[in-house]
């Protein structure tokens, strides 16, 4: 969907003139904006052109979600955080759990330093995964670019994944090129990305010229994908059945620095910077990128009174299998860490493990008709 | 602010044929048009407004083809995009309006005493009658690119000119945003109402975008006349009614329409027109009139008939189902209104539907009884 708030002849009308009706909004965005930030921001644009128009449109459209809080905005180019810090500042802090924008973002990919995480009982824990993103220099992000921009983001990627070999040894799959059984096939095992209906999505213009310039390349074994061009240039995935989740984090570092080794030799580093990490599309993915999960059964504690303020206090979040917006399904959930900023990979994978360990743990006294009382966590 | 998002400065730096759309699946009119040399000629260019070759035709490129209809593919930000971009317009209007062409003149008549008939049509098949058209209001951008400032002036502006309506036309106005859900339904089902805007048609052209501000429907007190404000343009005007009577529809038509048009111009606001394109509307397939008059007609034999699509086609009118545009039609009842929108008056293009209806709903009766309409097929209007 486009977003035309490019339109000259707005600057003709006033500040509250212009200013959206999010009296029946509840997102980061619609909490944070007020008419004073932005007649602030209204006559500003980023070098690409993208404007706060542009980076409101999405929460503007999308006034709530029945299962998540969104964010309602979103960034066109790695300068929209900073031409809109008045505006995404205070949003990042009230998503990122009071980060300051003097904070200082740490990164750690050794994977060395996971502590466990191999053996998190496969009867419960059906499958794990962790994702990122990551953002190419140079480019604007996909709620702004062109299609020269998309398909210049697709062929460094094609060339840089071509390289990798080993267990990293795979093929790229244009989007394009699919068809519609390959495609579907991907989406119910897991591997590919949603066609663009999300609302969230097609009001930030990401789905504009669909499927031009996205695919997915995975490796031999469907262990190790990497999405082009969805929600962020990049999404690096590592995933496997069961509850290995150290094998999988280990197979995401290792694959992950093989190729920003080789993006940074083609002359195209990763958005990066040291207050806010990795940037990317979605000011709630900031920092690691990083959610790492598993899809686990919880039939019991998932209906117990306490089930939310254990996530709440383990850090973790839950979903719906079929993804962000979806409903959980017989049972089974999507924890993953909640944290992307102010945390390294390690210590949020570390969360995911040490929780769904304790959660299985609950889970099967439950199923004995024992109490959970005394297992509660204290806040994280 | 540069150029269009569409309006992304980068993409400049990328030659033309790395901007170029990828059309190899589409089918709408600005597929069939556009051509590497014109997406050349044209990709730096902007209206004064901003908006830019790729806003013209991003609803194209996303919206590759439909089942029922083929669309256009491409949309106006302003008034000034079919100047801009008439390299691409003009062929695509020749295209879609049965030949016109850039030097042609496009005639206005809503004398409504210039109808012959109409008042007759049969209302066991007739079942509703009606009229719309479009207009856009000079000096804002149109719905695919008014910002909220410009659409909410362009409401403003509506209900004042819409309150001074008296007599059969006195009505009310009802913001979307107001509106409860119940009330929305009842509308959309009373076929007053637009749709809550899910027609990816409409979508990746950005004219859902703030939905519902400054969105709303003023109808006169007995709902036979309506206005939409800031739909898909800044106002669609209806005249319908239950049953045949196309003449009174029309003549309610041809009156409101040409009060409202006084109270704007008495409030300095001229309607966007032409005496080439006749009413500047948003999509290019409705210029000229702006005009579908159509009739909600039961027609299950004559619509399994083998001549039917070749019966339509010399009357020039369309099929449509009863949900609009991109709907399948029900129950064997059809939504049938005039083809043309450019190069007649909307007298001529009512005076096609009124005749054209009138003959297939004696097809309609000659096929129940088993007869043949071999003897009654038309010429090509």
């Amino acid at each position: 969907m486009a977003k035309n708030c490019h339109n000259d002849y707005k600057m003709k009308f006033s500040g509250d003139e212009e200013f959206p009706d999010l009296s029946l909004h509840n997102n980061h965005m619609a909490k944070v904006l007020t008419k004073e930030i932005y007649a602030k921001l209204r006559g500003k644009s980023t070098p690409s052109g993208f404007t706060v128009d542009d980076v409101i449109q999405t929460g503007v459209d999308n006034p709530g979600h029945p299962f998540i809080m969104t964010v309602g905005c979103v960034a066109g180019d790695e300068e929209s955080y900073e031409a809109f810090k008045e505006l995404l500042d205070p949003i990042i802090s009230d998503r990122h759990g009071g980060y300051k924008p003097t904070d200082k973002h740490a990164t750690d990919l050794n994977f060395e330093n996971l502590k466990g995480g191999d053996d998190l009982d496969p009867n419960y824990v059906l499958s794990s995964r962790v994702r990122t993103g990551r953002s190419i220099k140079g480019f604007t992000l996909p709620p702004h670019n062109s299609r020269g921009e998309r398909r210049g983001i697709e062929k460094l990627s094609i060339e840089a994944l071509a390289s990798l070999d080993g267990e990293f040894k795979g093929k790229y799959y244009p989007l394009s090129g699919m068809t519609d059984a390959e495609q579907d096939l991907l989406i119910n095992d897991h591997f590919l990305f949603d066609k663009p209906v999300s609302p969230l999505l097609t009001c930030a213009g990401m789905a504009r010229d669909w499927p031009d310039g996205r695919g997915i390349w995975h490796n031999d074994n469907k262990t190790f994908l990497v999405w082009v061009n969805e929600e962020d240039h990049l999404r690096v995935i590592s995933m496997q059945q069961g509850g290995n989740m150290k094998e999988v984090f280990r197979r995401f570092c290792v694959g992950l620095q093989n190729i920003e080794g080789i993006f940074k030799k083609h002359n195209h580093g990763f958005m990066w910077n040291e207050h806010l990490g990795y940037i990317l599309t979605c000011p709630s993915n900031l920092g690691t990128g990083l959610r790492g999960g598993v899809h686990v059964k919880l039939p019991k504690l998932s209906t117990h009174a306490k089930f939310e303020e254990i996530l709440t206090r383990l850090r973790l979040q839950k979903r719906g299998t079929g993804g962000v917006d979806t409903a959980s399904v017989g049972g089974v959930f999507d924890i993953s860490n909640a944290d992307r900023l102010g945390s390294s990979e390690v210590a949020q994978v570390q969360m995911v493990v040490d929780g769904v360990k304790l959660m299985v743990e609950m889970e099967k006294k439950l199923e004995k008709g024992e109490s959970i009382d005394g297992m509660i966590p204290a806040q994280k | 602010m540069p150029f269009g998002n569409t309006h992304n400065t980068m993409k400049m730096k990328y030659a033309s044929d790395q901007e170029y759309p990828d059309l190899s699946k589409h089918n709408n009119h600005m597929a069939k048009i556009l051509t590497p040399a014109m997406y050349e000629n044209l990709r730096s260019k902007e209206t004064p407004s901003g908006f830019t070759l790729d806003d013209v035709i991003q609803t194209g490129i996303d919206n590759p083809g439909h089942p029922f209809i083929m669309t256009v593919g491409c949309v106006a930000g302003d008034e000034e995009t079919y100047e801009v971009f008439k390299e691409l317009l003009d062929p695509v209007i020749e295209d879609r309006h049965g030949g016109y062409k850039p030097s042609d003149k496009h005639k206005t008549d809503i004398n409504p005493d210039n109808l012959k008939g109409g008042d007759d049509l049969d209302s066991d098949y007739v079942l509703s009658s009606r009229v719309r058209t479009g207009r856009s209001v000079r000096g804002f951008c149109l719905p695919p690119h008014c910002s909220r400032g410009e659409r909410r002036a362009v409401e403003q502006l509506s209900i004042e000119a819409l309150d001074s309506l008296s007599g059969d036309l006195q009505g009310k106005y009802y913001a979307l945003k107001n509106m409860s859900d119940a009330e929305q339904q009842q509308l959309i089902d009373d076929h007053f109402l637009f749709d809550k805007p899910v027609s990816p048609l409409l979508l990746a052209s950005g004219m859902g975008r703030d939905w519902p501000d400054a969105r709303g429907i003023w109808h006169n007190d007995n709902k036979t006349f309506l206005v939409w404000v800031n739909e898909e343009d800044h106002l669609r005007v209806i005249s319908m009614q239950k049953g045949g009577n196309m003449k009174e529809v029309f003549n309610r038509f041809c009156t409101g329409l040409t009060k409202i048009e006084t109270l704007f111009k008495e409030r300095k606001h001229e309607f966007m027109w032409n005496e080439h394109l006749g009413y500047v509307l948003t999509c290019p397939s409705n210029l000229g009139t702006g005009l579908r008059a159509g009739v909600h007609v039961k027609l299950p034999n004559l619509s399994k008939n083998a001549k039917f699509e070749d019966v339509l086609k010399k009357l020039r009118l369309q099929k449509r189902g009863t949900g609009g545009v991109d709907t399948a039609a029900v129950g064997g009842v059809f939504d049938i209104s005039n083809a043309d929108r450019l190069g007649f008056s909307e007298v001529e293009l009512v005076q096609m539907v009124v005749d054209g209806v009138r003959l297939m709903v004696e097809m309609e009766k000659k096929l129940e009884k088993g007869q043949s309409i071999d003897d009654i097929m038309p010429a090509q209007k």
